[in-house]
């Protein structure tokens, strides 16, 4: 559960007269968030929880210059971006490795075409299978699509939101989300659809 | 304004964030009315986006938050 703007405004203020216990609970709904976030840049548990880790500490010490008419969870989810960005940097200029192999903007992806969907039933998330399977499908998303991905539809932030947090057009968030979706839909919608057996993808008879 | 399919998949993403135009949308709606092989894209798509947007999918480390508190603890009283 978040603070509210209000009560989060104040327990800023508290903290920068000199109350830095309270950042404590300040930062506690925000865990999750950032990590996840981490994890989905820098693709390894261990280095998420470092970049997460990083971010709270230089909010911290950078307190005093949020503004509160940003929202406290884009500014952190804008920290926690350039701390994942700027690691995924030095090792790409370590391993030389490219990240990006899908680099087209143009062109249509189609999506997976099936004949019997309802839905996946929310349960299903409680198989580890299935939570890894969506993350990994999530973590492979090229750069430029899983980070629009993360920010507009993993931590919710609108488009407005997501655009001044990647530092890119509305219009360009709309294309390469819309690109993210699909590709999801097309990697995993075959893989859930094998999950109950009685919505079969293809009738066997 | 007739839509073939092509059309349709190419607005999923704003229809489900309803950043279609009304003129544009009716039209849509059209077509996933009479179309299930595009009403069955969409919905599965939007079943995606439900299941992606749940905190479950990436649980925390065990210890993460000890770990995480204990070091801004360090921080703070250094």
């Amino acid at each position: 559960m978040t603070l509210g703007p209000r009560n989060e405004a104040q327990i800023i203020v508290s903290i920068l007269a000199g109350e830095t216990q309270l950042y404590h609970e300040l930062i506690r709904p925000y865990e999750r968030s950032v990590y996840m976030m981490a994890l989905s840049f820098v693709k390894n548990e261990a280095d998420a929880e470092d970049v997460a880790q990083e971010t709270f500490l230089k909010a911290f010490h950078h307190l005093a210059s949020f503004r509160s008419e940003a929202k406290f969870s884009t500014w952190l989810v804008g920290i926690a971006l350039n701390e994942a960005r700027s690691r995924l940097r030095r090792a790409a200029s370590v391993r030389m490795a490219s990240i990006d192999n899908t680099s087209q903007e143009g062109g249509r992806i189609p999506p997976a075409i099936l004949r019997d969907w309802r839905e996946v039933p929310s349960e299903a998330l409680e198989r580890m299978e299935v939570q890894q399977m969506l993350q990994k499908a999530i973590i492979s998303l090229p750069e430029k699509y899983r980070e629009v991905f993360v920010l507009r539809d993993v931590e919710e932030l609108n488009i407005a939101e997501t655009a001044a947090a990647l530092s890119i057009s509305v219009g360009n968030v709309k294309v390469r989300l819309h690109r993210a979706r699909v590709m999801l839909q097309k990697q995993l919608v075959p893989l859930l659809s094998t999950l109950n057996p009685k919505r079969r993808w293809i009738p066997w008879f | 304004m007739v839509l073939n399919c092509k059309h349709v998949w190419d607005c999923i993403s704003d229809y489900l964030d309803g950043t279609l135009s009304p003129e544009m949308r009716d039209v849509v709606q059209k077509h996933l009315d009479h179309c299930e092989i595009c009403s069955a894209i969409l919905d599965s798509t939007r079943n995606i986006l439900i299941l992606t947007a749940d905190d479950q999918i990436f649980e925390l480390p065990v210890g993460f938050s000890e770990r995480l508190h204990a070091r801004l603890d360090q921080v703070m009283t250094s």
